[in-house]
């Protein structure tokens, strides 16, 4: 971490996006992380996909739980309005707040701990709701806040840094995910932002539940020698099968990916999801098909990294609820209140 | 012997799902729709089939609405309960029952009459399908009470014409049961009973409805658009009334889309957490649960204290602690919602009285914490929430406004030379707020349970973390001005007492019982926390006030003295907690009783 202030200048000759902005307008408070954290990668990630999207950096509802996490909401889009809540609640908080105004692009950013042990059931609940968000889990395997304890995503016999062996079977958050609905699943690793990038472009883009898997590690508490959740597993194990692309509507179509079949696929607002597959055999719009595969490949000791599903036409929960078009927040008294004529039938009911 | 209109508690004896709260129910509503002032009390195990339940209908021309201790007529038609129902009849009162099978001779008692009625077997040659004739059990004691009471039959068929519209197949069927009952009553039994009903024309335009409802209908008047809950008895009904009314009040006309959103949630942490997501993103937004709820909404209730954000919270309480019995009702939630998560947190609280005032302090708490920008806590119960209570029609003033409290506007921003969201501006410990997403440079802040400073900043500075807490106790002044006055009647009384909730329902009828005996008291209805100037001057001014509560511990008299560092021995505790509510002559003896044991001056000598 730096205790220097981030200057208010910039270079002049920053690049601006469709809207008329530099990264920089995207960019958060500098982040009191440990220097390497996986976590400042992926908030990065985050910076630069709504940067290279346009998207108004003030219309976004950042939530989080509490952990190393959590923090990060504070170190992207300062323009925008975070919630820091309670531990493994984001997934409520952020449902409320998506409830409240379905306008704003709604953020959650968690930790292993926070989804996967105390907001387990929270995690589980906002997946099958489908609410319109981007879920992204900062996935270190360990409680970093709290000096290293085992979290439930550690692999079985994944051990600490003084060597003991984690005794239980870990939850994988994005078989879950797939388990229970989510129109979107990824996995990435926090060191490979040409892949983590297009990622979050996509699931920014999507209409519904974008659950992504960030494997983030440790560098305090889990990234030695024995840990799978370290820059060096990753590096050796991690096994991409489905890149993609987020192609915006004017923009040049171009790649740099090795050869694989390609898949074009239209997102709900016009823009293009591209698709590579980098395993021929794998489909990312067979849901069963994607859990057995992942599932074979973790008891393999590979982590399955890309956009492992995706089904763009799946109704949020908005659709589900059927609510009106217009933000509930913006309703007045006039939208909302029957007025006292509607009490007399009310009041005759009751005699 | 002459003969007695309107005055009397009838209990129905019953098996849990059999059919007979829809009997019951009809009635209560006969007698209503007559006129005449009635309350109910729904008496059920925390069961679906097959356990006992009783269902009592209080009846009072005087309109004392709480209950009273003793049945004059007993329905028994459950055998598992006879022993105890047979018992619980008051000298001179009436037993009813099926005497298909004759009554054990041990159940006998010399000092009640007996009314049998061979209902079973009057049903046998009448109906063949034995369902039927198992739920027209029902409606044939109801017929044969409509003669027994001289109850106006034409009230009760055109009761079941409009339950069963749309079904009329079942009209007839139902029509006949009910005359079995009746011409039963008038050949066979000594009909109509010196205990009887007249028309009255005491009600007014009374409406007759259960408290739960009227929070779910308020809650819609009020502007909730969502509404985020878990299961839990005895609140579920306020969720499944916002619904149910919203489904046809809030309905854009032109594509039959919502305007407003409901979640039944995985938990109660959950439900709390939509909650306070949805009001931080601008929505007004209720949950409703009950005691164990609210120990698992205790965290967040801590972080919307602290990070300042509005909710609204309705606990329909139960009898505690743990499960304790969920499906009777209690007061004992007062100080775990006042004091409701761990370090320095307390919260306004609303504590309704009848359906009126739940519909009332519905709209009233959105706006309250939308004002206050914290959560507030209305403390119903199962007394007012599940039981259906006479009550003055529902009312709306067309020109009152919703108060959105502070919240600044992207024009508003622009105007403003420095935005501080915990700042004091106006003095009142309620500082400004934005909503996500107002403006493109400015307003934009983070919400935490973390400490920070008048501008929303992260920091650990002592004095920043103490100047915030004690801003957040100028804020608890602010909302003393603003929760609603008790309800005082004073007349120059030595002693006083206090209640709030349904404590209220049987206190006129207590004081109306303590009167012959010289003992007269000043009221005072507490309607909500943190308390008014005028409640700390009504028990400065008296020299002794019973706080009449239904809990063990006295929690609200607790509640009076820590915050208000009274005298403990001014304020007298009488509680009761047995799970049935309250009723006049409990309250009545214990008053009476602590008279007498501190010789205490009555105004006139003790009638004999």
């Amino acid at each position: 971490m730096t205790f220097v202030a981030k200057p208010k200048t910039r270079h002049p000759h920053l690049p601006v996006n469709e809207i008329g902005l530099t990264r920089r307008d995207y960019e958060g408070a500098v982040s009191t992380l440990c220097a390497g954290c996986g976590h400042d990668s992926v908030s990065a990630a985050i910076v630069q996909a709504c940067a290279e999207l346009s998207l108004p950096p003030h219309r976004f509802a950042k939530v989080s739980g509490i952990g190393c996490s959590s923090k990060t909401p504070s170190y992207f889009l300062s323009k925008s309005h975070g919630f820091n809540s309670v531990h493994g609640r984001m997934p409520s908080v952020i449902t409320g707040a998506n409830l409240a105004n379905k306008d704003l692009h709604c953020v959650g950013v968690s930790g292993d701990g926070d989804s996967a042990s105390i907001g387990m059931g929270q995690f589980a609940h906002v997946v099958r709701r489908r609410i319109n968000m981007l879920y992204v889990v900062d996935n270190n395997g360990t409680y970093g806040l709290t000096k290293g304890q085992f979290s439930a995503t550690n692999d079985l016999g994944s051990t600490s840094k003084k060597g003991v062996p984690n005794l239980y079977a870990p939850i994988d958050l994005a078989s879950i995910a797939l388990q229970l609905g989510a129109s979107f699943v990824a996995r990435s690793f926090s060191g490979d932002k040409r892949q983590l990038v297009p990622l979050m472009k996509a699931a920014l883009k999507h209409k519904g539940m974008a659950f992504i898997d960030v494997i983030s590690p440790c560098v305090a508490f889990n990234n030695h020698q024995g840990s799978t959740k370290s820059y060096e597993y990753l590096r050796h194990h991690g096994q991409n099968v489905v890149n993609a692309d987020y192609i915006g509507d004017h923009e040049e179509i171009t790649a740099d990916y090795a050869p694989g079949s390609v898949e074009d696929v239209t997102m709900p607002d016009g823009s293009t999801l591209r698709m590579y597959k980098l395993d021929s055999a794998y489909d990312p719009h067979d849901r069963v098909g994607a859990l057995s595969y992942i599932q074979r490949k973790q008891q393999e000791g590979e982590v399955v990294t890309g956009l492992l599903y995706v089904d763009p036409d799946a109704a949020d929960c908005h659709e589900i609820l059927d609510t009106v078009e217009q933000p509930l927040n913006e309703l007045t008294e006039q939208d909302l209140c029957p007025g006292n004529a509607a009490l007399t039938a009310i009041n005759a009911s009751f005699r | 012997m002459d003969t007695i209109y309107n005055d009397f508690v009838i209990r129905f004896a019953n098996v849990n799902g059999s059919g007979s709260a829809s009997a019951n129910g009809m009635f209560a509503k006969a007698l209503f729709r007559m006129g005449i002032p009635v309350a109910t009390r729904n008496i059920f195990p925390s069961n679906i089939q097959g356990l006992p339940t009783w269902f009592e209908v209080r009846v009072s021309e005087q309109g004392y609405l709480g209950r009273r201790e003793g049945v004059d007529i007993m329905v028994a038609m459950n055998a598992e309960t006879l022993v105890e129902d047979v018992a619980s009849v008051k000298p001179g009162g009436y037993l009813v029952y099926d005497n298909s099978k004759p009554l054990a001779k041990t159940l006998r008692r010399d000092d009640i009459n007996e009314i049998g009625i061979p209902i079973a077997t009057l049903l046998l040659t009448e109906f063949t399908d034995p369902k039927q004739r198992s739920l027209f059990k029902n409606i044939t004691y109801l017929g044969a009470l409509a003669g027994l009471l001289n109850i106006e039959f034409e009230v009760i068929t055109g009761m079941v014409a409009t339950q069963y519209k749309g079904k009329d197949a079942l009209i007839a069927p139902n029509i006949h049961a009910l005359e079995i009952g009746r011409d039963y009553a008038y050949q066979y039994l000594s009909a109509p009973l010196p205990l009887q009903v007249r028309r009255s024309n005491s009600l007014g335009d009374k409406i007759m409805l259960d408290g739960n409802m009227a929070a779910g209908l308020g809650s819609i008047y009020g502007g909730a658009t969502v509404c985020a809950w878990y299961p839990i008895t005895p609140s579920t009904s306020v969720a499944e009334a916002f619904e149910q009314h919203a489904n046809k009040l809030r309905i854009d006309k032109a594509t039959g889309q919502k305007k407003f959103a409901i979640i039944q949630a995985e938990d109660e942490l959950a439900a709390i957490g939509i909650v306070i997501g949805a009001a931080w993103n601008g929505a007004r937004s209720f949950t409703a649960t009950s005691g164990p709820g609210v120990s698992l909404m205790s965290e967040f209730l801590g972080l919307a204290y602290f990070a300042e954000l509005p909710a609204v919270l309705w606990d329909i309480q139960r009898a505690g602690p743990s499960t304790g019995m969920p499906t009777r009702t209690q007061q004992s939630d007062v100080l775990a919602a006042a004091y409701a998560s761990h370090g320095d947190t307390k919260h306004p609280l609303l504590f309704p009285a009848d359906p009126k005032e739940c519909f009332d302090f519905a709209a009233l708490a959105l706006d309250l914490a939308d004002r206050l920008q914290t959560p507030i806590i209305v403390l119903s119960d199962l007394e007012l929430g599940m039981n259906d209570n006479l009550s003055d029609p529902l009312e709306w003033d067309d020109e009152r406004r919703y108060d959105r409290g502070k919240v600044l506007d992207a024009q508003a921003l622009d105007d403003l030379e420095v935005f501080g969201r915990y700042l004091d501006v106006d003095g009142d410990g309620i500082g400004y707020r934005t909503l996500p997403g107002t403006h493109p440079d400015k307003g934009g802040f983070f919400t935490r349970g973390t400490s920070r400073d008048e501008f929303a900043a992260y920091t650990e500075n002592p004095e920043a973390y103490q100047r915030n807490m004690e801003r957040l106790l100028k804020k608890w002044q602010t909302a003393a001005t603003l929760i609603p006055r008790a309800e005082i009647s004073q007349n120059g009384c030595n002693g006083g007492v206090l209640y709030f909730g349904t404590t209220a329902l049987p206190m006129p009828e207590a004081l109306d019982l303590l009167a012959p005996e010289g003992i007269q008291l000043d009221t005072c209805r507490v309607r909500g926390f943190p308390f008014g100037e005028e409640v700390v001057n009504f028990i400065n001014e008296h020299e002794f006030v019973f706080v009449v509560e239904q809990n063990r511990d006295g929690q609200m008299r607790k509640l009076l003295i820590n915050e208000h560092d009274f005298d403990p021995h001014k304020l007298v505790s009488i509680t009761y907690y047995a799970g049935l509510s309250i009723s006049a002559d409990f309250i009545q003896q214990s008053i009476a009783d602590y008279y007498q044991q501190h010789k205490l001056a009555r105004l006139t000598e003790v009638q004999s």
